[in-house]
């Protein structure tokens, strides 16, 4: 708790100051306009770090009791953030510096994909069910979405090769 | 005149589209008030997007249907899961869960909605006339002033907030601070972006209530090891009668908790103490005080009259001043922008038609709930019973739906599985998130506000002391946010020990 306390409103101190270095780029003075573009960040940065110096403080006079999370606590956290993180990366792919390194397969492919992974490997149900739900859902959000309220979601090769 | 202005409002709310809009809403927002992870913030996040093509009004009316919906289906969870879906649901669950546990379920969810349209409808009662009033004072009002409304609103969150004060004034100042990330639109110069292209359009409000509030939830509440024991409860016609024969006995009950939560709701983050306080006192009048916490009806009744009756209040300063009452309003605040929609006193002279037809609509929404909540509890109950292996993708992959919907990039997907993380650790930690996002929303408004003011003055910061409406708002802003410093010095003049400070919750 206390190492996570500190981490956090250090992280937020660097944040502030660095806040700090671009308003001050930006002018924190009077322009022709009035204030300047930097002057609100500015000064919203510079409470901003002696907040968080205050928590600081604060926590270094407080005693260490509690862990921030324990080992066993933070394993579903990790199990759902994981397949999270994985769907994402299906949906939108990835780019590092212009080269497509993985290709995006689109929300409904990788949300069928998704679904069927958690279904399967993290509760444990039949294959049938996981079939269904896993394909049935991702249609009927294609439907509701792209048909019903004209809202395009992110589309990978399969939509295209279905003709969408 | 607010009888006519009322009656206009009524022909545009009681439309068969307006009706049928407020009722997929009130199920909507239900389904989304039981669902872990969803709340009304984020839920009226998520589906913003899908009201851009819509006329405003209907608009307005599914957002708020769908508020009041996630208002009911908080009661539901807590009744019958001891899970309260919203922190002003948690004193529902000290006598809701042992009322259904006892077999008392369906009196229990009787008497929450029952108690929970009451307040609204006292709420909305008081909106009607006193948000014309309010409008026609706020008129007057210049930028000074809003400036001093907007610190008043973040400095009782400092004051009255509970927890850490430096912590919530952290939040308070992240939000403005990412509100100014992207074009500064007064002086056309690029903010905080250093150089990053993705930077430069900002970070969406609705993409990060999305993430703090339905990623962050479902990440704490599976760290909490979350099981749901849900107790059955049988609900017909017989109940709901036999329950609202008793109900009148609490009328006192009724009327205080009222007033406790149009009182507390108009001023931000009113909703949990007006429930905690309307509970407390519930307890205090009562003849047998002994029975609450034992499943004792008057204590379901208590906390949900006063948290409805806060959250419609919520909605008075929003259409009346600009300023949200609560997060969910915050959202709806976007939303009139984004619609095109200048919130604050103006709506009320130039578009009368929004303003009376929402006004109106909350009136016929309300009543569709209530109905719709005690037609289709068990239909709502079973939704809890999905296993967690399908809920919780399915939950992230509407909230992934409702982030790209904003604006059509795959980034914004990112940031709220970033926002999700944050919204993770600042809970644990305690840092409010609440405060956050009504800072991230009012940003760009408060700036501006500020900027005028300054520009007024020439630079001079005496222009929030020296005009009198401001001064006193100003002065009332000041106080709050002293009161954490203030408080334990009075305590000490008084001769009392000072109170331990208020412990993290994990």
């Amino acid at each position: 708790m206390r190492t996570a306390d500190l981490v956090t409103a250090s992280v937020l101190l660097v944040v502030g100051g660095v806040i700090i270095f671009d308003a001050v780029r930006l002018g924190i003075g009077w322009g022709i306009e009035g204030p300047m573009s930097g002057f609100f960040p500015f000064w919203l940065a510079v409470i901003l770090v002696a907040c968080c110096a205050g928590v600081l403080a604060q926590t270094l006079r407080g005693d260490a009791t509690r862990p921030f999370v324990t080992r066993q606590r933070l394993r579903p956290v990790l199990a759902m953030l994981g397949p999270a993180v994985g769907f994402v990366l299906l949906t939108t792919g990835v780019t590092v510096f212009e080269i497509p390194l993985f290709p995006a397969l689109g929300l409904y492919v990788a949300a069928a994909v998704y679904l069927a992974f958690s279904m399967r490997w993290l509760g444990d149900h039949a294959w049938p069910a996981v079939a269904a739900l896993a394909l049935g859902l991702p249609v009927v959000t294609f439907l509701i979405f792209e048909r019903w309220f004209l809202v395009p979601m992110p589309k990978g090769p399969l939509e295209g090769w279905l003709g969408f | 005149m607010g009888v006519e202005n009322l009656f206009h409002g009524f022909q545009i709310a009681v439309t068969p589209f307006n009706l049928f809009i407020a009722t997929l809403g009130i199920l909507l927002g239900t389904i989304i008030g039981v669902l872990p992870g969803l709340g009304g913030a984020n839920g009226v996040a998520i589906l913003l997007p899908l009201t851009f093509t819509m006329p405003p009004t209907s608009a307005i009316i599914l957002l708020t249907s769908i508020y009041w919906g996630a208002l009911f289906g908080g009661a539901i969870t807590s009744v019958l899961f001891n899970i309260p879906g919203e922190p002003w649901s948690v004193a529902t669950t000290f006598d809701g869960y042992p009322l259904a546990r006892q077999g008392e379920g369906g009196p229990a969810l009787t008497a929450a909605f029952t108690s929970s349209f009451v307040g609204a409808f006292f709420s909305i009662v008081l909106i009607t006339f006193f948000a014309p009033v309010l409008a026609e004072i706020a008129l007057k009002f210049g930028p000074p002033e809003f400036f001093a409304i907007q610190l008043l609103t973040f400095s009782s969150f400092v004051g009255l907030g509970g927890g850490n004060p430096l912590k919530s004034l952290i939040s308070i100042l992240l939000g403005f601070l990412m509100a100014s990330v992207g074009l500064d639109i007064v002086t056309g110069q690029l903010r905080l972006t250093f150089g990053i292209t993705d930077l430069m359009k900002g970070f969406d409000f609705i993409v990060a209530v999305i993430g703090l509030f339905g990623i962050g939830e479902i990440l704490l509440s599976l760290e909490e090891g979350l099981r749901f024991h849900g107790v059955r409860a049988r609900i017909n016609l017989k109940v709901v009668l036999d329950t609202w024969r008793i109900l009148p006995n609490y009328t006192r009950t009724f009327i205080r908790g009222s007033l406790i939560g149009f009182w507390m709701g108009f001023k931000p983050g009113g909703a949990t103490p007006a429930s905690f306080m309307s509970y407390a006192f519930a307890k205090r009048f009562s003849k047998h005080p002994e029975r609450f916490g034992k499943g004792e009806l008057e204590g379901v009744v208590a906390p949900e009259v006063a948290a409805h009756a806060a959250g419609v209040a919520a909605m008075l300063p929003m259409i009346t001043l600009g300023i949200p009452g609560s997060p969910t309003a915050a959202v709806m605040l976007g939303g009139l922008i984004i619609w095109g929609l200048q919130p604050g006193p103006m709506l009320f002279k130039e578009n009368p038609d929004f303003v009376w037809g929402l006004i109106a609509s909350m009136y016929t929404s309300n009543i569709i709930g209530v109905l719709v909540v005690l037609a289709f509890v068990p239909f709502f109950a079973a939704i809890l019973r999905v296993p967690f292996a399908i809920l919780t993708p399915v939950i992230v992959v509407v909230c992934a739906i409702g982030a790209y919907a904003v604006s059509s990039r795959p980034i914004d997907i990112w940031y709220m599985l970033l926002f999700g993380v944050i919204g993770y650790v600042f809970k644990k930690l305690d840092y409010p998130i609440a405060p956050l996002v009504l800072a991230l929303v009012l940003g760009d408004l408060s700036e501006n506000a500020l900027r005028q003011s300054l520009i007024m003055s020439q630079g001079s910061l005496a222009v929030f002391v020296t005009r009198p409406i401001a001064g006193v708002i100003t002065a009332a802003a000041i106080f709050f946010l002293l009161m954490p410093v203030l408080t334990p010095w009075w305590r000490r003049l008084r001769g009392h020990p000072s109170a331990p400070a208020a412990g993290p919750r994990h």
